[in-house]
């Protein structure tokens, strides 16, 4: 796996996998983007909020940040599953408590970009994300599960 | 049974890399306790009262001799020369220091063992029947199913944080031996129209809101088995209470939708999931079933048995029941000695009964969700010389599923949660009813012990269960009847003020022999109850 670019946007830590620019607009809450009253493409997800409303615009969609209110709080691994499953290609931010040894599996999950909190260690992170080399399960990622490798 | 190919072991030996340097992480100071505990608890680790406890896994209960030999070496070395087997067909040590837990883990990779999810909000450990691949009345072995949910559930990246944690059993007869309904998904196997499959129940447990589980698929095959379960989880990912860590459980959710919005949820899931593509081949189905495929019995195996010694009779008809295969036997062993802590093993029995194995059961052991282990597969021949090494080993109790045949949680001696102790009453109970005959005579009486309301001792499932309390500080016991974890599931009811320990021995004394005033011919104490319910018995206890 490629070496995520670190950077720092307005001051905060900032992880992407991606080649393409950032989104620098304003992520605006799901009720105002579905209220249809803005032309926004970066709408965030709180940790309540159902993913499956996005699925009907998510071609208008450049950048879904999600929120971790608290890295035990799991519902944004499904809310980016459910968006990636829905053919959804854009910007999928997970953002703030995201910690490295959390991060794999929402890499998994199908998060590409991540605003956590606090630094993240980069020489962890690295060891984190390289040491498995095989998922028993299909998920989001490109990763292909042991069942297949076992029988092609 | 199941073997690691170099997927599987590459797998187990990354976590162990990964744990280490978890630990490091957290022995310099990098992360905190807090961020540190769940990824501590997913590897099995928790800070009791005394010491760091670790949880080996025991996937579905079946292991073989040289894994066993692995708990003996790791209760010597690591511990103090015991173990103690969980209702969750697991072991657990309780004197570990945290930083002997990577080494730990590394030694039990070498032999395809682990500690992953033994704990945590997170898919644990598969259980199953403990008599699965040797029970006359099974319909196909369970732990193919269960296998398949091994893997899949293992380090899965969306279900990794959920609001609690989530337990899985499969059975695969209608006796139930392993409490599947008191799971947040039983399934057991059924066959239609010559077809296999299971029905789900989702839902149940235990704990301070206990639950059985509705049915809510009524037939899945092995083809749709991952995608139906991953829409259950997705479903209660979703929606399970972040906000109140007691109403977590998905047995709170599917109480609140009701089970036909739920089921109704997961259908609508299950199409989205299974346009994914992640079951598995047909062909891995079968890989993983060659693995439990019956051993080579000896179809000339003698059927007759000479009961001439009675300790030995005795012992026969208590703890050996009929295999599938005639000319064998399912042999338990019990770890509830008289006087004894449920469920513990010192080093040295731990290897006996791995020499047993070895020598006699096809290299197979389980574990059950009561705290005994079980020979599988034991030829009637061998009965006799197999009784003769579990006695000189202290291991020949002959009280299966009797009244000191007690399920008990570790409680305030060792957990951090209990509110009363567990295992000096479970001695006291075994002690007052320590008479073979008197035991025999009350015939199957199942009791429970949970020291605290999280019911880790299975105490509402108990035929007499006890629940231990906090009374304007210290120790209570309250009485439970009625409960069952079996195929006749129920959930047992208070009967009134509780006791001090010493009182609630008392108040079960009344309760048997009121139970052998009123029974009819034939019936188990928990007939007797059902049919006279519960005023005879508060009556007899509280005069």
């Amino acid at each position: 796996m490629a070496d995520p670019e670190q950077t720092e946007i307005g001051g905060e830590p900032q992880l992407r996998f991606r080649n393409d620019a950032a989104t620098d607009e304003p992520a605006v809450t799901l009720d105002a983007f579905l209220d249809g009253q803005t032309n926004a493409t970066a709408v965030r997800l709180e940790a309540g909020d159902d993913a499956r409303a996005l699925l009907a615009h998510l071609d208008k969609l450049s950048l879904v940040e999600v929120s971790f209110p608290t890295f035990r709080d799991g519902r944004g691994y499904s809310a980016a599953r459910i968006l990636r499953e829905g053919g959804y290609l854009g910007e999928l931010r997970a953002a703030g408590d995201v910690l490295v040894d959390q991060l794999p599996l929402m890499r998994r999950c199908g998060f590409d970009s991540f605003a956590p909190e606090a630094e993240i260690d980069a020489a962890a992170l690295n060891r984190a994300l390289n040491r498995y080399d095989y998922r028993y399960q299909a998920a989001a990622d490109a990763a292909v599960p042991v069942w297949k490798l076992r029988h092609g | 049974m199941y073997k690691y190919d170099q997927y599987d072991q590459s797998i187990v030996d990354a976590r162990v890399d990964e744990f280490r340097d978890q630990v490091q992480r957290r022995l310099a100071g990098q992360i905190t306790e807090d961020q540190f505990k769940p990824l501590r608890l997913m590897n099995g680790l928790y800070l009791q009262l005394h010491a760091y406890m670790l949880r080996v896994a025991v996937p579905y209960g079946t292991l073989d001799s040289r894994q066993m030999r692995m708990l003996g070496h790791i209760a010597r070395k690591y511990d103090r020369g015991y173990g103690h087997f969980t209702t969750r067909q697991n072991i657990q040590y309780n004197w570990i220091k945290l930083e002997d837990a990577p080494d730990i883990l590394a030694e039990l990779a070498t032999v395809e063992m682990h500690a992953i999810q033994t704990s945590g909000n997170c898919i644990r450990n598969i259980s199953s029947d403990q008599f699965a691949g040797a029970a006359h009345d099974e319909v196909a072995d369970p732990r193919v199913w269960a296998e398949l949910l091994r893997q899949w559930s293992t380090f899965h990246p969306e279900f990794s944080y959920l609001p609690r944690k989530f337990k899985i059993a499969v059975i695969a007869a209608d006796e139930d031996r392993a409490a599947m309904r008191l799971h947040d998904i039983g399934i057991q196997l059924v066959e239609r129209d010559g077809q296999l499959g299971g029905r789900v129940f989702v839902g149940g447990g235990m704990g301070r809101t206990p639950m059985i589980a509705p049915e809510i698929r009524d037939f899945v095959t092995a083809d749709d088995l991952l995608s139906y379960v991953e829409a259950c989880l997705r479903v209660y990912n979703r929606y399970g209470r972040r906000d109140n860590i007691y109403k977590a459980r998905i047995k709170i959710l599917i109480h609140e939708l009701g089970a036909d919005e739920y089921r109704r949820q997961v259908e609508e899931e299950f199409v989205a999931v299974k346009a994914l593509g992640i079951d598995p081949p047909k062909a891995e189905f079968d890989r993983i079933a060659a693995f439990f495929a019956p051993p080579a019995f000896d179809t000339a195996s003698p059927t007759s048995l000479d009961r001439s010694d009675p300790d030995f009779a005795v012992w026969l008809d208590q703890n050996v029941k009929p295999h599938k295969q005639p000319g064998y036997a399912i042999v338990t062993i019990s770890l509830k000695p008289i006087g004894g802590i449920p469920g513990d093993a010192s080093a040295d029995q731990i290897d006996v009964m791995a020499d047993l194995a070895e020598r006699y059961s096809f290299d197979e052991l389980r574990v059950t969700h009561a705290q005994n282990i079980v020979l599988p597969h034991i030829a009637q021949a061998d009965l006799h010389t197999v009784w003769q090494a579990l006695t000189e080993a202290g291991l020949a109790e002959a009280n299966l599923d009797l009244i000191s045949d007690i399920i008990a949680c570790p409680g305030l001696d060792y957990c951090s949660l209990a509110n009363a102790r567990s295992i000096p009453l479970a001695q006291k109970i075994a002690t007052r009813f320590a008479d073979a005959n008197r035991q025999r005579d009350l015939g199957e009486l199942k009791l429970k012990i949970s020291g605290c309301i999280n019911a880790c001792g299975h105490h509402h499932a108990g035929h007499i269960g006890i629940l231990g309390v906090d009374r304007k500080g210290t120790e209570n016991y309250q009485l439970l009847l009625g409960g069952s974890g079996a195929e006749d599931v129920s959930l047992g009811k208070i009967t009134g003020p509780g006791f001090d320990e010493d009182g609630v021995v008392d108040a079960i004394e009344r309760v048997t022999t009121r139970y052998l005033a009123e029974r009819s011919e034939g019936e188990r104490f928990l007939d007797t109850y059902r049919r006279i319910g519960m005023e005879p018995f508060k009556e007899a206890i509280y005069g």
